[in-house]
């Protein structure tokens, strides 16, 4: 009890960390369940990082064509991921997809239409049949939207602007966590028979990157630090087409619905790059000439053009082009759909694409092409879960959203990230209720441990070094940038491991001015600590993994390796930090691998 | 929008941004080198990683999309980041100043609970039974209108921004502001959702207290069209629904044919 009188404390069964997709499906369900729910999110409510979704949620509705199924969705999602996918969860995925956009119309969504009324659905790369659910290119906006607005009435207590930091035990088991509120800086414990992890991405490590300040690794640092394993760290998803010019655009995507609707990739001669750049593996469904390409968009049984290959294919031309001299500019390739849809056409399907090139970059996309190069995007890898349930390897701890890992493999295919969020969301508030529900009294909190976090957490206004936590993010992302980006080799690497001992050794000398009322430069000294974790996760991963696959290419092994291909890349904890091993990846049932290996 | 260069490359950038909080503040000036193609928000982020370390300000997206920065830049509310410098003269001190319209936390910073706290209030989504094959249609001529009003980012520029509240704090418990008329217009205007919010709209949301002066529309940076697309038409329900003696009739016999006055 002196613990309880020393901080606020709330009680819950089911505790779900971040309010993204997965978070809000996770609490809906949980709640849905009869477990008292809290939700907490660093941000308000809304804004969290699902809201930039653009292009749309993956899902076999056989709206436009029949001929896709779950089976169909399913390869793509395994190729795309270069088999090193969890089988079970691309499964459970390409199942349970169309249930979960059915539902978010039955909560009010509207999804662009077809003709006869049902939802419509777009080509995007690495799917063989037009198939995101979408509105116009803010799908995400729709999703979160939907899902908040029904929270909203589900009796779920939600804590914006709260900050969890440490996940706490008792024994074995998960028995809340601690944290602070960002407004008044002052601590608050969360007493819980469950917690679901659904923290998102983690690359604000990287200097060109897509990701939000939220995106800080916190979630899969602290399930490291609660003892979880993490996978497939080393599988860092760059997108090809991020905008480059002027500088403060950097890190803003453009959707690749632009190339499902007409848009294609050209280098400074005007050539249409993408396809010297086909890999055997997708030679059989990829078109080999433009005529045979261009075709594709009106008769979707011709082979698709390549400028759709999986985003890691793509962007390792796009580095390569650039790489050739054949760049544009400013460092990045054209990208052109001014010169193949009509004004009208473009501002339709396209208006937040418009409207962003109009207001933050001068160019009108309906008549120049715009320029665009590989960011840093999406994190494949992360806390390891069971497919089924998405129980971590703690108990009472489950996870589902990007902070999980399995789904995607080497490689995420556009769209499956919504369909994620809300396939395992809801997977996850299910069973950490029916978890949490079976549990009898609520698990102990350990004062010890409280009073270790907290210490941790009051430190930065303790210290007496001279560092700006600002800096150190400058200096962490500059070294992730160059040493732990889209091409990698083993020296870059090790040098990289150097560095990150070196920024963990300034950390410890940031002081922090001001008090602790909302404020910026005391989070980020916190946040760095995770951030600093995720990185050193990622780069002994990819020291690991010595072979080429997906979001993971090496100079020095540029090949694929099929005994890679059977092995997960494996981070734990250990008493002095942490270390990787390989493990073997679950055997796909022989039906299933028929369905993977049949030609298209 | 006037574009200028001179601000816009090399030089200094001088920019005053209030300091405080609850109990009081001051504007505090502050020069930081220019670059080119800079956001306000950029230029705040640069003043915040080299000289105010503890400066609050909130963001997340920086592309528009998620409504966090909203701040008041020279006096005009907008979105930090998708204002650039180039839209101001070169040299021009361009001031920061908080939300006017909710009551301050830190710096940039305020409580814009008001807004979840009216959410609550809007009765939820609640569709009528599905077709007969088990679908869902609606026809995209008939979403476009609500699509229209789901690209709300949720910034509370045009809350911040309505008269109605902004000088009349009182006027709070009364007012839900133009945010949650389009809310609620969308939900009113949802080809599926059976529910009924015209009492919501005549007593709690104070749908009558708004006079038109489209300063809401007029600072939505998605352009939607607030005023004539969601209040006007609200406005023109609330009357048919209470005041034709057809819709009251209906309303009596079949519990609830809404009047659909402006379909």
């Amino acid at each position: 009890m002196v613990v309880e009188s020393r901080f606020e404390t709330h009680e819950y069964d089911v505790v779900v960390i971040g309010a993204g997709g997965a978070g809000l499906r996770a609490a809906i369900e949980a709640s849905a369940q009869g477990a008292r729910t809290a939700l907490v999110c660093k941000s308000l409510l809304g804004k969290a990082h699902t809201v930039m979704a653009e292009g749309g949620i993956a899902a076999a509705l056989r709206n436009v064509w029949q001929e896709d199924s779950w089976e169909v969705h399913f390869r793509d999602t395994m190729r795309g991921g270069k088999l090193l996918n969890n089988w079970r969860m691309a499964q459970i995925h390409a199942q349970e997809a169309p249930d979960r956009v059915l539902e978010l119309e039955e909560w009010g969504a509207l999804f662009d239409r077809t003709k006869e009324g049902l939802i419509l659905q777009r080509d995007f790369g690495g799917h063989r049949y037009a198939r995101l659910a979408h509105v116009g290119d803010r799908t995400g906006l729709e999703m979160i939207r939907t899902l908040q607005q029904h929270a909203v009435h589900k009796g779920i207590d939600v804590y914006m602007e709260c900050n969890v930091q440490k996940l706490l035990k008792d024994g074995e088991r998960i028995s809340g966590a601690i944290g602070y509120w960002r407004e008044s800086g002052k601590f608050v414990l969360f007493r819980a028979k469950a917690v679901v992890l659904a923290t998102g991405g983690i690359l604000k490590m990287y200097q060109i990157t897509s990701n939000s300040w939220e995106c800080t690794g916190d979630g899969v640092s602290m399930a490291l630090d609660a003892g979880a394993d993490l996978i497939d760290m080393e599988m860092v998803q760059f997108h090809p087409t991020g905008m480059i010019w002027p500088p403060s655009v950097r890190g803003i995507l453009v959707t690749e619905g632009v190339r499902g609707d007409g848009g294609t990739l050209k280098n400074s001669e005007g050539r249409r790059f993408m396809f010297d750049y086909i890999p055997e593996f997708f030679k059989a469904e990829t078109a080999e000439t433009e005529e045979e390409a261009d075709a594709w968009y009106d008769d979707k049984t011709k082979r698709r053009t390549p400028d759709l290959l999986p985003r890691d294919e793509v962007a390792r031309a796009i580095n390569a082009e650039v790489k050739a001299g054949r760049g544009s500019p400013h460092g990045g390739v054209y990208l052109d759909i001014a010169s193949r849809r009509d004004p009208e056409y473009i501002r339709r399907r396209l208006p937040s694409m418009y409207q962003q090139f109009m207001e933050l970059a001068d160019v009108d996309i309906t008549k120049t092409p715009m320029e665009v190069g590989p960011t840093a995007h999406y994190q494949m890898g992360g806390v390891r879960v069971e497919a089924d349930t998405t129980a971590t390897t703690v108990l009472g701890l489950f996870a589902a959203g990007e902070v999980a890992a399995g789904m995607h493999g080497a490689n995420r295919l556009g769209g499956n990230s919504l369909s994620d969020l809300v396939v395992f969301g809801r997977r996850a508030g299910l069973y950490a209720a029916q978890y949490a529900l079976e549990q009898g009294e609520m698990p102990a909190v350990d004062d010890a441990e409280l009073e270790a976090a907290t210490t941790a957490m009051l430190a930065p206004f303790e210290g007496d070094g001279n560092e700006n936590p600002y800096t150190i993010h400058a200096d962490l992302e500059t070294c992730m940038q160059n040493l732990v980006g889209i091409i990698r080799t083993e020296s870059e690497l090790v040098q990289a491991l150097d560095e990150l001992a070196t920024l963990k050794a300034r950390l410890g000398q940031v002081t922090v001015q001001g008090n602790r009322q909302y404020n910026p430069g005391w989070h980020l000294a916190l946040d760095l600590h995770h951030m600093l974790a995720v990185a050193e996760s990622i780069t002994r991963s990819a020291i690991e993994r010595k072979e080429s696959r997906g979001g993971h290419t090496r100079d020095d092994f540029p090949a694929t390796d099929a005994t890679f291909g059977k092995v997960n890349v494996v981070t734990r904890r250990t008493d002095d930090g942490m270390a990787v091993c390989q493990e073997p990846l679950p055997e796909i049932p022989d039906e299933l691998k028929a369905i993977i290996e049949e030609k298209s | 929008m006037a574009t200028h260069h001179g601000a816009d490359s090399g030089g200094q950038v001088t920019m005053r941004i209030w300091r405080g909080d609850a109990s009081g503040g001051t504007f505090e000036e502050y020069q930081t080198p220019a670059a080119e193609g800079m956001v306000v928000l950029d230029v705040v982020h640069q003043i915040q990683a080299t000289q105010a370390p503890d400066l609050a300000v909130r963001w997340n997206c920086k592309a528009g999309r998620c409504g966090s920065c909203s701040a008041e830049v020279n006096g005009k509310p907008r979105l930090m980041c998708m204002t650039r410098m180039n839209h101001y003269a070169p040299g021009e001190t361009i001031t920061i100043a908080p939300l006017k319209t909710f009551p301050p936390i830190k710096d940039l910073v305020t409580n814009v609970s008001f807004n979840y706290e009216k959410a609550k209030q809007v009765p939820a989504f609640k569709p009528g039974p599905k077709e007969a094959d088990g679908t869902r249609r609606m026809y995209q001529e008939d979403v476009d209108r609500v699509q229209e009003f789901h690209k709300c980012i949720e910034c509370f520029l045009c809350q911040n921004v309505c008269h109605v509240i902004r000088d009349h704090e009182d006027n709070k418990p009364a007012f839900a502001g133009p945010r949650l008329f389009v809310r609620l217009a969308a939900l009113e205007m949802h080809p599926l959702d059976t529910n009924d919010r015209v009492e919501l709209l005549k007593q709690k949301a104070g749908l009558g207290y708004c006079n038109i002066t489209k300063c809401c529309t007029d600072v939505c940076p998605e352009s939607i069209k607030i005023t004539d697309n969601a209040i006007i038409p609200l406005k023109e329900r609330v009357v048919t629904e209470y005041h034709d003696p057809v819709v009251w009739l209906i309303r009596k016999l079949t519990g609830n044919g809404r009047a659909k006055s402006d379909e």
